[in-house]
């Protein structure tokens, strides 16, 4: 039997477990979802590298590991702990949930009224979750292992419902805690009505050196003219693997900003997946992925154009030093409808060390004939002239190689329009690549 | 002020510089003019401390002090300041950073304070001036999309800002038409200064016509074959560098000697 196999036996018996504990035994339909899910992780597994899509993450070390998944009344780290890892906060609305339950207790929901409606998903579920059941859905056999196990122990998250002409004001951050040995399921809904808008920050974090897994789920639906600026934070324990799944539908005319920085975890994975239902919808995402040590790092996009007049992009930016390793799938499919598409992918990473690996996949189908399409990977070291050319104007090495790397992500940062997030962001950044500087690594 | 003696140096381990022995007094300007290959362009690098190239043998003191002992930044801190040849590119890094943070630098490896955002804002735009730089260049990044003659200009702002002691231009008039040139060289002009020197390094003796030399070195294969005063370079530029070759040998049998 294979790890991947014995995983998927291990949460089958976690499953048998905990099924009682679950919410939405009532309703049927989603206790035969779970059911549905469980048999397909338990015949498909999780993935190997023998999958074309999981070709260059290995994520066996995962499989060999029995995680628990996450049961109401888990331990919850201590007060001063999760508050130490809320730092640095936005200063508006939050959702905390810890090993993917909501918490209460640190939590500041946004008011109610104006047509918007946060809860978590739990509560949701719990008054019958009828309307949420499209989104909830999942097609037999739909991604990977990691999404039928998802699918399975979901149990909480973020339901956020805006209707028509909604706004939420201020961002509202999601903050997804980690804890030890732990398989947390956090499963989130954004669902925009039309003309609707709203900014997410979407922050998982964890004790530093805590081992767990986080397989995190987030569906987004944006009806016409809705608009999302989303931003994904990874800063989980440099420990702890992360599984994470953004899977947008968008209808004519809307428009969603994503930007994923990814500091943390061991492995981590998010894959992205954009459907565009309508005309004229557009789709912006920015990622930022810094990885040392053995961090291994992958971003899989993919985004369909089936219908004519939409925009798409990937921008996506890294630095890898040690021996850490980074992977960019970014896939671009313009189908034979989809006439003045305009798509374009870019993904260019900085290697700060000889051990450093990156794995650069774009690719962009096209089969429409009047599209305007480009991409372009590079993977590339410090310039040394610039180094030099610094050098020589008094400035010494440290801070010349910090300089160059600023310039290099500076503008993935500048496509923060968030000044709280950003500077956060900044800090948190250098924090990770000054620690490598002082490490020598 | 600068003493260079019997410097040799390579590249890849094929031999550039075959034994320099030059004098720099506080205020001289030497030019270094030669053909092609002759070694100009490595003699300011090694100065200015590029690692592509390894210094084999020889010694320089500047002000004193073992100048190859020293990293690239700490002989800039120090007063060398080497104007590029092919100025880099740096995208991301703006003009101003760069002369904030290389100013910065300097004053704190002097012991002194840090200029305030008015003081050195002050400063550079005065020194902007001096070659005729507009404004919005500051924030611009490094050399970035600039043409030829605006690059040469950024180095001689850099250096405006920088006050070296000693200025080292390598081939600075290469790729300037008459008017950058006249810029360039009246920068570099209202820089001279008693304490202050400079090695011009050029192929041709044109830019020594605006910036006028206290001596004149003559450099081929890896080695000063003539030096003297402003009219060498006349002397070279009328009869071309062909006659080197005699010089050459010439100087090679004073080595063998």
């Amino acid at each position: 039997m294979t790890a991947t196999g014995n995983a998927a036996i291990h949460y089958l018996e976690q499953f048998r477990e905990q099924r009682p504990e679950l919410p939405g035994r009532e309703p049927a339909w989603l206790d035969g979802l779970r059911r549905e899910a469980l048999e397909h992780l338990a015949t498909a597994g999780l993935p190997t590298p023998r999958d074309e899509a999981w070709k260059y993450t290995n994520v066996s070390s995962i499989a060999a590991q029995a995680f628990t998944p996450a049961a109401p009344g888990a331990a919850v780290p201590d007060r001063a702990l999760l508050e130490s890892l809320l730092e640095p906060g936005l200063g508006g609305p939050r959702l905390v949930f810890v090993n993917g339950r909501y918490l209460p207790e640190l939590s500041s929901p946004p008011a109610l009224g104006g047509g918007v409606r946060v809860r978590p998903l739990a509560a949701a579920l719990a008054e019958g979750g009828e309307s949420l059941r499209p989104h909830l859905a999942w097609p037999p056999g739909d991604g990977s292992g990691f999404t039928a196990l998802n699918t399975a122990f979901m149990a909480d998250g973020a339901c956020i419902e805006l209707a028509p002409g909604a706004r939420l004001e201020e961002p509202l951050h999601l903050v997804f805690v980690g804890g030890e040995d732990v398989l947390a399921s956090p499963r989130n809904l954004i669902i925009a009505g039309a003309e609707s808008s709203a900014t997410v920050v979407e922050e998982y974090v964890g004790p530093e050196g805590g081992r767990y897994l986080t397989n995190t789920h987030t569906r987004i639906s944006l009806e016409e003219k809705a608009q999302l600026v989303h931003y994904r934070l990874n800063r989980e324990s440099l420990r702890a693997f992360h599984m994470g799944e953004l899977r947008i539908r968008q209808a004519a005319g809307s428009r969603f900003v994503s930007t994923a920085v990814a500091l943390g975890g061991l492995i981590s994975r998010t894959e992205v997946r954009v459907d565009f239902s309508g005309e004229g919808a557009e789709t912006r995402l920015n990622g930022l992925y810094v990885a040392s040590g053995r961090q291994h790092t992958d971003h899989h996009l993919h985004i369909d154009h089936r219908l004519p007049g939409c925009t798409s992009e990937q921008f996506f930016k890294g630095v890898l030093d040690g021996a850490a390793r980074g992977v960019f799938s970014g896939r671009v499919v313009v189908h034979p409808d989809a006439q003045h598409t305009d798509a374009r992918q870019s993904n260019k990473s900085l290697l700060l060390s000889r051990n450093a690996e990156m794995d650069a996949r774009p690719q962009l189908e096209i089969y429409a004939d009047d599209v305007k399409c480009a991409h372009g990977a590079t993977v590339g070291q410090l310039d040394g002239d610039a180094l030099f050319y610094l050098r020589a104007r008094g400035v010494g090495e440290a801070e010349a190689r910090h300089l160059l790397i600023h310039a290099f992500v500076g503008d993935v940062l500048d496509r923060i329009p968030l000044p709280p997030l950003r500077q956060a962001l900044e800090r948190l950044l250098w924090a990770r690549l000054d620690r490598r500087e002082a490490a020598g690594a | 002020m600068l003493t260079i003696k019997n410097l040799t140096a390579s590249i890849n381990d094929k031999p550039i510089l075959r034994g320099i022995d030059l004098e720099v007094r506080p205020g001289e300007v030497h030019a270094i003019m030669g053909p092609n290959g002759s070694g100009k362009s490595t003699l300011a690098n090694v100065l200015a401390g590029r690692e592509d190239y390894a210094v084999t043998g020889g010694e320089v003191s500047w002000q004193g002090r073992d100048l190859l002992a020293l990293a690239p930044e700490e002989r800039a801190r120090e007063g060398i300041f080497l104007a590029f040849q092919y100025p880099v590119e740096i995208p991301g890094v703006s003009n101003v950073n760069l002369l904030k943070a290389a100013l910065n630098a300097k004053l704190k490896h002097l012991g002194r304070e840090e200029l305030d955002a008015y003081d050195f804002l002050a400063l550079v735009k005065e020194r902007m001036k001096l070659v005729q730089m507009p404004e919005d260049f500051l924030y611009r990044a490094v050399n970035e999309g600039f043409s030829g003659g605006e690059k040469k200009r950024n180095e001689v702002l850099q250096m405006a800002v920088l006050e070296p002691l000693l200025g080292i231009l390598d081939e600075t008039d290469s790729g300037l038409d008459i008017d950058a040139l006249k810029i360039v060289a009246d920068g570099v002009n209202a820089l001279r200064a008693p304490d202050r020197s400079f090695v011009v390094v050029t192929h041709y003796q044109r830019l020594l016509d605006y910036i006028v030399p206290d001596h004149v070195h003559v450099l081929a294969h890896g080695r000063i074959v003539k030096s003297g005063g402003k009219e060498l370079a006349l002397d070279l530029e009328r009869r071309g560098y062909g006659w080197i070759a005699e010089l050459e040998r010439g100087a090679g049998d004073d080595a063998r000697a």
